[in-house]
């Protein structure tokens, strides 16, 4: 069984054609990494399958269910496409924290939200809510801010604020978890400490999806490694094998480009 | 001399000495001019507070309608912000006091007396006002990075619960300044009430001059009613300092 199966998606933005026919599938606890080069559609893919962007063809399963179907879900409600959503979680590559509030509260936030729908929230509430901060900081010390739990995300480095948003990405539990490059905002010594939460995710058999630059970490922590070129699959396979014997010859000039 | 003697008198400030003039102002002068200055300023904070009332929220509505994606609504919006910006606030109150009369066959439709001029005066002031909002408040959302609803909307929050914890307050902390600057103006603008005889502070110092409360003649309760705006402007100045600083917690 696969927990994401994703069909043959396609986008463009006017004349421009972005997503040429995208497909992969991927098993529960696996790491699959996409390369490619700046434009080769790597983001864009990303936030079709997190509905950001509606793709203009294709189809996404989750747990072999058809969640989205671009053929009958241009119109869907937004109380559909919330419920789809919350099967995938996303890190964006700036972060993107409420300034507003602190590292807690920006993990606490969906979930308290969400919390308010359940029938049982108006008996319950202080034993909900006293349970979504448990789990909060049991996130955040999962990825080494306990300490900075009250700081606001303008008194927190870039890594440490990539850090909230994953464990605020975690706090609703997805199935899957998307990384739009996650350190491409950061300092080279910074990087480090993103890529030792993802790598400790996997070790959990955390089911990720990374769009990246980083080659060595990609080999390392990924399953699968996927290269895009110009809106197409060009390559997938397993990551080592991938790396060190690229069959298709953009991959290999692409990853000949970072050897210099 | 007596206070006495200056309540009947009905004197004129212009064929006075120099001297004189200055003894035109005595406890008995000072306390009623005070008095109808005080009541004359009520009237104009009675119009500044619910000129707020109304178009802050309206202002908010029609900045929703000119960023509709329905056409026809953002054109509607855009035409009524680019009316009202483009005419002199005057020139709307009075088309609003005055227009009615001629459109209804019964008369005009403003309640008689001091209450349709206040009534009237609402109405354009709000209209207005929430024209000028609409387009700071446009500002301030535009202004709030699009990450940020994105960031909402893959943690599965419904639109207006982006708007309402995400948006809204970085949307405030940005359009304060511009915001607590129209209040401003605003307090001095409801003299513009003045052209339909709304009975505001101005309206009140000026009535000195032209005779009431048995004086005529006066004009230092003209110069006096400065004091007011400049005292309300002050407090509000300090108000919105306060709140600014409130919200320099997060950047």
């Amino acid at each position: 069984m696969s927990i994401l199966t994703v069909k043959d998606i396609y986008k463009n933005f006017g004349r421009n054609e972005i997503l040429k026919g995208i497909s992969f599938d991927m098993q529960a606890g696996e790491v699959l990494s996409i390369l490619g080069s700046s434009g080769s559609g790597k983001t864009t893919l990303l936030r079709c399958l997190n509905f950001l962007e509606k793709a203009d063809a294709g189809q996404v399963y989750v747990d072999d269910a058809l969640i989205f179907d671009a053929k009958t879900d241009k119109k869907m409600t937004a109380r559909e496409l919330r419920s789809k959503q919350l099967n995938f979680g996303l890190v964006f590559q700036n972060f993107n924290l409420f300034p507003q509030y602190t590292a807690m509260e920006n993990v606490c936030l969906a979930p308290q939200l969400l919390a308010r729908e359940n029938p049982e929230y108006k008996t319950h509430h202080k034993e909900m809510i006293e349970k979504i901060r448990e789990d909060a900081a049991s996130l955040l010390e999962r990825v080494g801010l306990s300490d900075k739990k009250d700081f606001y995300p303008s008194q927190l480095s870039g890594g440490q604020q990539q850090r909230v948003s994953i464990a605020r990405a975690l706090a609703l539990a997805p199935k899957v978890l998307f990384f739009d490059e996650p350190t491409s905002a950061l300092d080279p010594e910074l990087t480090g400490e993103i890529l030792n939460v993802i790598r400790s995710l996997a070790e959990k058999d955390m089911t990720m999806v990374i769009v990246t630059h980083e080659i060595e970490f990609a080999k390392n922590v990924s399953d699968t490694i996927l290269f895009m070129d110009k809106g197409v699959v060009a390559e997938q396979g397993p990551a080592v094998e991938l790396i060190e014997n690229p069959k298709n010859e953009r991959t290999r000039a692409f990853l000949q480009s970072f050897k210099r | 001399m007596s206070s006495a003697f200056w309540q009947f008198q009905t004197i004129s400030f212009f064929n006075k000495t120099h001297s004189e003039r200055w003894f035109l102002m005595d406890f008995a002068v000072i306390s009623t001019v005070l008095s109808a200055l005080t009541e004359g300023f009520m009237q104009t904070l009675k119009l500044f507070f619910i000129t707020l009332l109304g178009a802050l929220p309206l202002g908010l509505i029609i900045s929703f309608g000119s960023m509709n994606r329905f056409a026809p609504l953002r054109y509607l919006c855009k035409t009524l912000v680019w009316i009202i910006r483009g005419t002199p606030l005057m020139l709307q109150l009075i088309i609003i006091f005055y227009i009615p009369g001629y459109l209804f066959e019964g008369g005009n439709p403003w309640p008689s007396g001091e209450s349709g001029r206040f009534l009237a005066a609402c109405t354009a002031f709000i209209l207005n006002y929430a024209c000028y909002f609409s387009e700071i408040y446009r500002g301030g959302i535009e202004g709030v990075p699009v990450g940020q609803q994105e960031a909402g909307q893959v943690l599965g929050l419904t639109k207006s619960q982006v708007f309402f914890k995400i948006t809204l307050l970085q949307m405030i902390k940005r359009i304060l300044p511009p915001i607590s600057n129209e209040v401003i103006t605003l307090v001095k603008d409801t003299s513009i009430a003045r052209i339909i005889s709304m009975q505001e502070l101005i309206w009140a110092g000026y009535s000195f001059l032209k005779g009431s409360h048995g004086y005529s003649g006066l004009i230092w309760p003209l110069f006096f009613t400065g004091v007011y705006y400049l005292l309300f402007s002050g407090l509000l100045t300090i108000l919105f300092g306060k709140l600014e600083k409130k919200l320099s917690y997060f950047k």
